[in-house]
């Protein structure tokens, strides 16, 4: 029952996503007002879960400008940060989320594809 | 909490003093203020400790309330650093005087997708600023962030936006960034803190280690460009004073006693007050015993002494010059005299020289006496142990401290460390064996300002301390220990014959004076008794003549002759 610790592993592939199946899934983002970029991350992240982890996640968004102490005592230096609180161990992943693979790997939503690395 | 103060409206660039021993003097007064300031180094080189410094100075010491942002470590950990140089980093967030936030960024934790920003840093900075009425902030380092992110060019122009938002809340910043080999900065980040750059180094030499610190560049103000050594010690951060810059001590014209009375002589009366003495000579020449004696004489005339030691502990020296007659315990006890005693080589020159400084600072001597200087030269460079010493006697003279530097060099001509061309006085002690034995002479190869006495002496250790006697010069050369002594006693009895001789002569001649006025008696006698004699005969021929005349006139009376007759024979 060990989680996979490297999504980029091989080994990951078909593991991943079994291991999390029935997990219902925290994700906290963390955001600084409205600014572009974070309603940019927010709106990847939804698209991802809802198509991915349908009805098994739940989302966080912690404007920091409300309590900017947060940002010390959770070790927030940049934003928009997204982490995973569940399933463990915390995963944390910063940027607006445009890249979606790189997303669905590194959060363990689902195995890398990287056909042309096969055979 | 601490009330935020109204900006100076000075029309100079307003700086903020740093705090740290040194630093201020260089930049003519502390950071500018209200600006950011870059300081470059690699890792280990003191680039927190400096950072640190300045916010424990202002704090303390301006009452301006600092934010440390480190990337580094935990904000325990960096409590837990300091604490052994003094900083007492708890106390001061106690009393609202500082705040440490830590993000310890660690590069395997993050992941990026896409744009990002540091948005939360300004946000946490201006928290904290306005808590607590901060007026400093560091940022340590901004390496780590380059590191953490593989978006560099986003976390370069993040960073150019963080500091441009610093300017705007009018703190004054330092950020401490990593040097790379061709520029400042590994990421380039002097371009967007271009008011002030501060580059710190650590070389090693021989294992010993010499840390340096340079001011890059100040707008708009002047500054020394000269690289400075620098420590960190119990003290902290400490810049090197740099009076020793400038050459503008003030000579005072008046003379101290070396101790040696007949030293005083020789140098017209003594050392000039604040002024420099070499002493040079071979192992064995006294010249621990000339400084002690210097030491000796300033303790006795209730003046603070400081004594350096290269070579020997101090209980070694103590006794030594006791078996010369010489205590200095006696002075040390009392707190008059401070004796310290390093091995050269247990630190480097730099360190050497802070040491000295701070102990000059804590001691406040009239006079120090470094002895054995020449054990620097197991440090890095020849050139190195000049420019430290010069350092050292520019250190002392600045306060107007007498020094006097003792030294292993022999030969009078080249003075191989190149350091008597900064000595106003220059003693040279030297061996002359002869005779089966060894003896000591002492020159006066310079004294600046004097007119001091060119003849050698021989320089004695007996069990009062030094004396300095007279040699004499024969056909083989200058007389000196046993040589001299028998050749004062050959002039003692050279001197005792010749006093008989004259004795002998002055009492013939004596006998003579005194037959001679014996035979003038006798002459004297005679001519006396001639003289009478001569006046008894014109006596009597007067008074025959008196009785001629009285004859002829009792005969004219009876002849009765005439008036006429008498008138025609007269």
């Amino acid at each position: 029952m060990t989680p996979p610790r490297d999504a980029g592993g091989g080994t990951d592939d078909a593991v991943a996503p079994a291991a999390y199946a029935e997990e219902t899934w925290e994700l906290r983002l963390y955001v600084t007002d409205r600014t572009p970029k974070c309603v940019r991350a927010l709106a990847n992240l939804q698209r991802v879960c809802a198509h991915w982890l349908p009805g098994r996640y739940h989302i966080e968004v912690i404007d920091l400008l409300e309590n900017p102490r947060l940002a010390a005592q959770d070790q927030i230096v940049a934003v928009p940060t997204l982490v995973r609180m569940h399933p463990q161990p915390a995963r944390r992943m910063v940027g607006d989320l445009t890249d979606t693979e790189r997303l669905l790997v590194d959060m363990q939503v689902r195995p890398a594809r990287r056909p042309d690395e096969r055979g | 909490m601490t009330s935020s103060s109204e900006a100076p409206a000075a029309l100079t660039l307003p700086k903020a003093p740093t705090g740290i021993a040194g630093l201020d003097e260089i930049t003519g007064g502390g950071l500018p203020q209200g600006r950011s300031t870059l300081v470059t180094g690699s890792t280990g080189t003191g680039k927190t400790l400096l950072g640190l410094g300045f916010l424990v100075a202002g704090a303390r010491e301006h009452g301006e309330p600092g934010v440390l942002v480190t990337f580094e470590e935990s904000a325990d950990k960096v409590t837990a650093n300091v604490a052994s140089m003094g900083f007492d980093l708890e106390a001061l967030q106690r009393d609202g005087m500082l705040i440490i936030i830590a993000f310890p960024v660690e590069a395997t934790e993050i992941v990026e997708t896409g744009e990002f920003d540091f948005g939360p840093l300004s946000l946490v900075l201006d928290d904290a600023i306005g808590r607590i009425g901060a007026k400093r902030v560091v940022l340590d380092s901004i390496e780590v962030l380059f590191g953490a992110f593989k978006a560099q060019a986003i976390v370069r122009a993040e960073l150019g936006r963080l500091f441009g938002w610093l300017e705007g809340r009018e703190v004054t910043a330092i950020v401490t960034g990593e040097r790379a080999d061709n520029s400042l900065t590994r990421h380039g980040i002097e371009e967007y803190v271009s008011d002030c750059v501060i580059a710190l180094d650590h070389r090693l030499h021989d294992g010993v280690a010499t840390r340096r610190l340079q001011v890059v560049k100040y707008r708009g103000s002047t500054h020394e460009t000269n690289e400075y050594p620098f420590l960190i010690s119990a003290h902290g951060f400490e810049v090197l004073p740099l009076t020793a810059v400038s050459l503008d001590y003030g000579a005072s014209s008046e003379r101290l006693s070396t101790g040696v009375p007949r030293l005083d002589r020789m140098l017209s009366g003594g050392l000039y007050r604040g002024s420099t003495v070499l002493v040079s000579g071979a192992p064995g020449t006294g010249k621990t015993t000339l400084g002690a004696h210097l030491i000796d004489a300033a303790c006795a005339r209730d003046e603070r002494a400081l004594l350096v030691l290269f070579e020997e502990s101090p209980d070694e020296v103590i006794r030594n010059m006791r078996s010369v007659g010489l205590d200095l315990r006696q002075w040390a006890e009392t707190g008059m005299l401070r004796i310290w005693a390093a091995r050269p080589s247990a630190f480097g020159l730099e360190t050497h020289l802070t040491i000295l400084a701070r102990l000059v600072d804590e001691q406040k001597p009239t006079i120090t006496v470094l002895d054995g200087i020449t054990s620097l030269t197991h440090q890095p460079t020849q050139a190195e142990v000049v420019s430290m010493v010069a350092r050292q006697t520019h250190l002392l003279k600045s306060r107007g401290i007498t020094t006097m530097a003792t030294t292993l060099l022999q030969e009078e001509e080249h003075s191989g460390m190149g350091v008597s061309s900064l000595m106003d006085t220059w003693l040279l002690l030297r061996n002359v064996e002869s005779n089966g034995e060894r003896n000591r002479l002492l020159f006066v190869l310079k004294s600046r300002g004097t007119a001091h006495s060119n003849q050698v002496r021989e320089f004695l250790l007996t069990q009062h301390g030094v004396e300095l006697a007279d040699v004499y010069v024969g056909p083989g050369g200058v007389m000196t220990g046993s040589a001299r002594v028998s050749q004062q006693a050959r002039e003692r009895s050279d001197q005792l014959e010749h006093e008989e001789q004259l004795m002998r002569r002055k009492r013939e001649l004596r006998a003579r004076v005194a037959q001679g006025q014996a035979q003038l008696a006798v002459l004297q006698d005679e001519l006396a008794s001639e003289q009478a004699e001569l006046a008894q005969i014109a006596n009597r021929e007067a008074r025959l003549a008196a009785d001629a005349q009285a004859t002829r006139d009792a005969l004219s009376v009876q002849r009765r002759a005439d008036p006429a007759d008498r008138d025609d024979r007269a």
